[in-house]
Parts: structure tokens; sequence; C-alpha cells
């Protein structure tokens, strides 16, 4: 009798939690798929054109293509939680940094045969550029006080041309094989690189937010800036730190997208992902105003928007429409996560357990 | 209606949800007269101007105005301004990117075509009767702050008012500017225009007014003729104490031995960017002093600056003996002041964490950013102050936004105390709450005060303030006016310090 109470507890806990949403969703999708055809979660061990043996399917393809999303919305949930707002310029900046990174690998030569420079170097310029734009962000908005979105317009508008002339407007090529691990798979390694990339960003994360403040000192901030600086916080500092570890965030995806097609195209390279960050955010039940954030809800938020365009695509929708029919799913699932919905829920979990309890 | 009154108000009741804001006000302004409206924070008198102007509606009461029969309905400002009741508030209503003929004529609906030229010349006419130095064309930004606001007086004026209020017209102005306000004033009460004006500062009601009428908690506690009512019986009505019945309140005060104890925290000319004069202040090991003064005299502002809380301009501060630089709040805490704000819901709670997160955030930032308690270590913190101070609270990890006013404040206390300063500032400690909570703080005041630490104590209610401690810094208009320590603590000798002027020392 003691087990069950405590088991029914927890049900109607989660419905009061934020990973409620994202994990709902992710049901959903799977009854939905199941009821489809259950092949959708068939994963086969297949070798690629390189002849290593990797692991292929549809859940393949959602860890591996949400793995940009889910690293963005680690630093998306920091900015938005300090500064109440978002960074609108990530899909720019990953641009950039993509393009450094190139920069340094080709040298002087947009084709070369081998890499100019080593790979880690490239990566740690790719990371200098994105704090920068970071830390440009940053000074903007906690400095001057400019709104998020307002400050951050301005690298989305100038970002890719700025990634652009980076390399003069050339498409570098690398041809290395060895580029292309980080967006395809390490031989020997039968899963996807770009979501062991993720799961390192997560663990650093998590492990960052256990031994320092930062969560503690970010909320703090967002939820009472008078209050957080009465307490010797210092919110400028704070929120410039959020939009540099954003920056950080962002050079990371950098390097997956160009490495991925080995070649940067500066128009459509991450490509309106600020705005899936964003959701990934809301769909974790994040306010966007800012305050309390939960971590594990906005990266599960991301991966459930990648198991939902790839459903979509498996129900054959056209890549046009795609945003549509996404728009809908958004709709449902945000005012699902909307607080008197949520509210009401538990309420009903809350009366069902205690006719239970009265039927026993 | 009185003879020669121009606007009275008989009865006015009005209550938001919980609070009887107006309780059975009546308030009478004749003709050229110049009314101050006098009161605490609280008293009422924002929400009598709301009705007068059409903000508000009055549950019950009548408003009567000069030339209209029966009383007068004003469901809207629009309602008001038509009637002739025009207002000019604190901050400057007008566009300052604006030509000052611009902002006179300025939405009062002249019809499509503009005559530029005669509303320039309406505007210098004006301007000129007034006695006003600003051009017609000029830019409103480009005058000084007083200009801006006789401009705003003078819109109202010419909008053919016949009551103007002036709700706090001279807190951003200095003394020559507030000079020339008041000329502009005693020449529209010459004109025969009623003025009802709001101010905190004694000085300027004994200045300009002929009339002072007092609120005190929504209630109505007269009209006096500005002669039959000194500075010290004024505060005391604003107070709510009669002067007979205070000399006897001295109390259980035990920590008068402190004076040989040596300077915990010394000041110098200390001044923040606040608009506080600046100040010397000092206090010893074990004592317990505080800050007294009305609402807007300047106390709460020292206290920031003591703590870093406002930018610190000037002063030489020093800790212990040793001299120390306090820019910053951190600065304060690493130096053992703690400073409990007086504005707990804006500058206190960070209101989605929990309690336990509220308790720990103070010691948790003096501990260092890569140094976070184990969680184990919090709830013990949480839990033994919850204990302590008997907070009354769901568990440790209820937000804090969810509990009563009183029991946020204690875990604003148990946050300063768990950082174990040796230096504590509590500004308002026990506004808002209930009264077993109010005692429960004292007493810890002065059990603190015996453990040997140094407490500064602000209160609105002066027998708390005399209850704890052993020496009051008195301030008026922003700056320290006196100090009162042993014999002289009594409520007579405060509010005669307060109100100054003709104070019998």
């Amino acid at each position: 009798m003691t087990n069950t109470s405590k088991k029914q507890f927890q049900i109607s806990d989660l419905f009061r939690s934020q990973l409620m949403i994202p994990v709902i969703a992710i049901l959903i999708l799977t009854i939905f798929n199941l009821i489809i055809g259950p092949s959708f979660f068939n994963i086969r061990l297949d070798h690629n054109n390189l002849g290593n043996a990797v692991l292929s399917g549809n859940l393949i393809t959602i860890l591996d293509n949400g793995s940009e999303l889910a690293i963005l919305a680690i630093g998306m949930t920091l900015v938005t939680a300090a500064s109440g707002g978002q960074d609108i310029s990530v899909g720019a900046t990953i641009a950039i940094a993509g393009s450094a990174i190139l920069k340094i690998l080709c040298g002087s030569d947009p084709h070369p045969e081998t890499m100019q420079a080593p790979i880690i170097a490239a990566f740690f310029v790719g990371v200098i550029a994105a704090m920068l734009c970071g830390a440009f962000n940053g000074i903007l908005v906690a400095y001057f006080r400019i709104q998020p979105m307002v400050a951050t317009l301005i690298l989305f508008t100038a970002g890719r041309s700025i990634a652009a002339w980076i390399n003069n407007n050339e498409l570098p090529i690398i041809k290395d094989a060895e580029f292309g691990y980080f967006g395809g798979f390490i031989p020997g390694i039968a899963v996807p690189t770009p979501f062991l990339i993720a799961v390192v960003c997560v663990a650093i994360i998590f492990l960052v937010m256990k031994f320092t403040n930062l969560g503690l000192y970010t909320q703090s901030v967002g939820i009472n800036e008078n209050a957080a600086r009465l307490i010797g916080l210092n919110p400028v500092l704070i929120k410039f730190l959020t939009f540099v570890i954003l920056g950080v965030c962002v050079a990371v995806c950098g390097l997956i997208k160009v490495s991925r097609i080995s070649s940067i195209n500066y128009s459509v390279i991450a490509k309106d992902i600020e705005m899936d960050a964003i959701l990934a955010v809301a769909l974790g039940g994040n306010a966007l105003s800012g305050g309390k954030f939960n971590m594990a809800a906005s990266i599960l938020g991301a991966y459930v928007i990648q198991y939902l365009t790839t459903t979509l695509y498996r129900m054959k929708v056209p890549a046009d429409a795609l945003p549509a029919y996404k728009a809908v799913v958004v709709i449902v699932l945000v005012v699902l996560s909307a607080p008197t919905v949520r509210e009401f829920f538990s309420k009903m979990g809350r009366k069902t357990r205690s006719s239970r309890r009265e039927a026993a | 209606m009185k003879e020669h009154a121009v606007l009275e108000m008989k009865n006015i009741h009005k209550s938001f949800p919980g609070v009887r804001a107006l309780q059975a006000v009546d308030f009478c302004l004749c003709e050229g007269e110049i009314h101050a409206l006098m009161g605490e924070n609280g008293a009422g008198k924002s929400t009598l101007i709301k009705v007068i102007t059409g903000v508000y509606e009055k549950d019950e009461g009548e408003v009567y105005l000069a030339g209209h029969q029966g009383p007068v309905a004003i469901h809207s400002p629009q309602d008001a301004q038509r009637l002739g009741i025009s207002t000019v508030y604190q901050e400057i209503t007008l566009c300052p990117n604006l030509s000052v003929a611009e902002n006179m004529f300025i939405g009062r609906g002249q019809g499509a075509g503009l005559n530029w030229k005669k509303m320039n010349a309406d505007t210098d006419r004006i301007l000129q009767s007034l006695d006003i130095p600003a051009k017609a064309a000029q830019q409103l930004g480009s005058c000084s702050l007083a200009v801006q606001q006789m401009i705003a007086i003078a819109r109202a004026v010419d909008m053919e008012c016949k009551v103007l209020i002036l709700d706090e017209p001279t807190s951003s102005l200095d003394e020559q500017e507030v000079q020339k306000l008041f000329r502009l004033m005693r020449d529209l009460k010459q004109k025969g225009v009623g003025i009802i004006f709001v101010t905190h500062f004694l000085d300027q009601v004994y200045e300009v007014c002929d009339k002072i009428t007092v609120l005190r908690d929504g209630k109505l506690v007269g009209e006096y003729a500005i002669k039959d009512l000194p500075r010290v019986q004024l505060v005391a009505k604003m107070l709510g104490k009669e002067m007979d019945d205070l000399s006897d309140i001295k109390g259980e005060n035990g920590s008068s031995d402190a004076s040989s104890a040596e300077n915990v925290y010394e000041a110098e000319g200390l001044q923040s960017n606040a608009g506080i004069k600046p100040f010397n202040f000092h206090i010893r090991k074990g004592e317990v002093n505080g800050f007294t003064g009305l609402l807007g005299s300047g106390r709460s502002e020292c206290v920031r600056a003591i703590f870093g809380a406002d930018r610190v301009l000037r002063g030489k501060v020093k800790k212990n003996g040793k001299e120390v630089k306090i820019h910053k709040p951190i600065d304060a805490m690493k130096n053992g002041i703690a400073y409990l704000p007086e504005d707990r819901k804006r500058d206190g709670i960070i209101g989605d964490l929990s309690v336990r997160e509220n308790i720990i955030l103070a010691l948790q930032n003096l501990k260092g950013f890569f140094k976070p308690f184990s969680k184990a270590q919090t709830y013990r913190f949480a839990e033994e102050y919850i204990r302590l101070l008997d907070i009354k609270t769901a568990s440790a990890d209820t937000p804090i936004k969810s509990l009563s006013g009183g029991n946020q404040q204690k875990v604003i206390v148990a946050r300063w105390l768990l950082a174990n300063p040796d230096y504590l500032i509590l500004d308002e400690p026990t506004r808002g709450i209930d009264v077993g909570t109010k005692v429960d703080i004292q007493k810890l005041v002065l059990k603190l005060a015996s453990e040997g630490k140094s407490v500064t104590f602000i209160s609105s209610e002066t027998d708390e303030m005399l209850r704890t401690c052993s020496r009051l810094v008195v301030m008026r208009d922003r700056q320290v006016v006196g100090e009162l320590s042993g014999e002289d603590l009594t409520q007579n000798k405060i509010m005669s310090t307060i109100a100054g002027g003709e104070a019998k020392s």
C-alpha cells in the first residue's frame, strides 16, 4: 500500500514538473510512430561509404541531427534565465565560427590538398570568434541594457556577411576525411560523433552546475536583479558570462555544421536555428521571461523538435510544408505547458488519486 | 458650499481590496489659497488626489465645485480637466523634444488649422505674465527642470483652471528653483487660483502654505490654519502621537554601557548619488542605534550609502579602525556588514527561489562562485534557521513568494544572520508584518547586541526605535540634523528635532 501511494505521488509530481512537456511529447510521438508502423524504430548496422560499421535508422538520425540544437539549448537556457531575453544571432554566429574554422584549416588556398593547421587550433580560433560575438551581445545587453532581441539583431543581420567576408566570399572545401569525423563518424565508433559531442557538452554543463554556483546566480539575477545586487552579486557580469557561454556552444555547433559538409554555405548554414533553440527552451517549460530554469528539460526539448521533424519527414511531408506542420504541433505543446493547463492536469491527478483512495 | 470655496469634498470613502484607503474624509479648498496636504506614505494623500482628478472613482461621498449646482461627477482625468482641475506631477509629463509653445497647446484640440504665429504669441504672453524665463520657440528640453515644471504649471493655468494640484513638484529642484516656483505659486494665488500642495518638506509647507490638512491611515486628522499648528504639532499629528502621552515609553534599553567600546564602523563625510548631504556616522561594538526622520528624509539613503547599495561619491570609511573602501555591496559584505533592505519585495526576496536558496545566498556568495555548498549542507543551514527564527513554511523547498510577509522577512533576516556579520543594518524590518513577528524581530536585535554585534535599526514607528536603540540620528530634508541619546531619547525630543526650526534644545 505504501509503495503504490508513493508511486502515485510521483506521477502527480511529474505533472507539475517542468520535464512533463518534453517527456509527454516524446511519448505521444512514439505512440504515433508505433501506430503508423514500428519499423520507424529499426536500427541497423550498416557500412558507410568509408567502409566503417555505423548505426543507422530514424532514432539515430534524431540523435545525430538534434545534437547541434541540444548544444545551443544549453547556452540559450542560461541567456534566457539571466537576461529574460533571447539571443537571435546564434545562426549567424555559427556561420562566423564555422567560417573562421575553415579559414584556419585552409590557409591561403580555399581548396587545399591537406589541412594547413591542426583541427584543434582551428576550433580554438572558432571558439574565440564565437565568444567575441557573445561578448559583443553580452556587453550590449548587460552593460548598455539593450533588450536582448534588439541587441542580437545586429549580429543576426550582419553575421552571415561577416562569415562570408572571413573567407573572401570563397567556398573553402576540406578534402581530408579526418575533418568529416566531427559531423559524421569516427572510424571504429558506430555512434554518430555529433551525438557524442552533445553528450560531452551536456556532461560538462551538468558538472559546471554541480561544482559552481552558475545555476543559482543566473536564476537569482533573472528573478530579481535588485535583490541579487544587494547580496553582492554582479548582475552585469553574470548576464555577460551567459552570453559568452552561449558563444562557446555556438562554436561547437559551428564545428559540427562545417564538418558535416566539409565546407560552408554562408546563407544556409544553421538557418533558422535560433528559433528552434528558443523553442527548445520554451518546450522545456522554461519561462522566456527569465528566472528559474531546468536545463535537462531544455535539452530534451531540443531532441523533441528533431523527433518531430524526423516523424514529419517519415510521413512524407514535403520539406516546404514542414514548418506549417511543425507549427501546429508546437501550438499544442505550448498550450499544454501553459501554467493554467498544467494546474488543471495536476488537480485532475490529485482528484483521481483521492477518489481511488476513498474507494480503497 | 462654504463661502469662497472652489472645491469641497464631503465624506469621501475609497476602498481597495483589503485596504480602506480613505474613510469619511472631508476637504475644502478656498479661492486664492495654498493648501498643504500632509501625511506619511500610505496616509491616503495620493488616493485623495486621484479621486479629485478622476483617476479613481470614489465609493461614497460628494464633490462640489464653485459655479456648479449640486455635486459634480468626475469619472476621468478629462472630466477633471474640463471642470477646471489641473494637476502637475512630480515627474514632468511634457514632451522635451517639442517647443515650449507646442507643449503649451498639445492635446488641446484647436481644430485642424493651427495658427503657429498666434500660438507662439499667446505662449509668449502667458510666459511673460507669469514671469517664466522661457521663449515660445525654444525646445522644452533646453530649459532647466524648474522652468519645465513652471511651464507645466503655466499650461495648467492657461486651461483656465480653478484648482491646481501640485504633487511633490519640488523634489527634483534645487533651492533657487524652489524659490522661483514659490513666486509663481504666490502669483497664482493672487489671481484667485486654489492650490493643493503635496510635499514631504516641512520647511516648504511653512514657507508658502495658508492651511494644512493632515491625513493619517486614510482618515482625516484635521484642517488647520498654518499659524495655529506649530511644526512639532504637525509632526505629532502625522505620526499619530499626542505630545502629552509620549513621555513614559523609555523602556528596557540595556545596552548603554556600550559607550566605552571601540567603533566597529566609522564614516566621515559619506555621500552617495541618492541626493543626501554628506554625513558622519559611527557605531560601537554591541550598540544598537538608528536613523529616524520622516519618510523621504534620507534615512534609507544613508544606510544604503554605508552598504554601498547606491553609488558612493565621497567619504572616508573605517571598519574596526582600519580604513576600507566600500563601493559595492560585496565590499561591505566582505567587511562584515549586512543590509536588510527597506522594500522587501523589490530588493530583498528572490521570489521564485526556495526558502533554502534564499537563506544561503549571501553566505554562498561570500564563499565563492567555485565553492557551492553541498545540498545536504544547505538543508542543514535552512532547517537550522527555520527553527531558530520560527519561520512558518511548508518546507525548506517552498518558494519564498508563497510565504506571508512576516515570514519572508524572517527568511531575509536568516540570510544575513547566516552570513555572520558583525554589523547589521535593518531598514524597516518590521514594516507590513504582524505584531508577533515585530516583537520577535525587536527581541532578536537586542539579543544580537548582547552578543557583541552592532545593529543599525530603522523604523517608521518611533516606539520601536525607542525600545531598541540607545542612540538615534535624526534626519530632515536629506541631511542629518541631530543626534539623540540617553535622557534625550523621548518621543517629544525626537519630534521637535525632526520638526526643526522652532525646536527647543
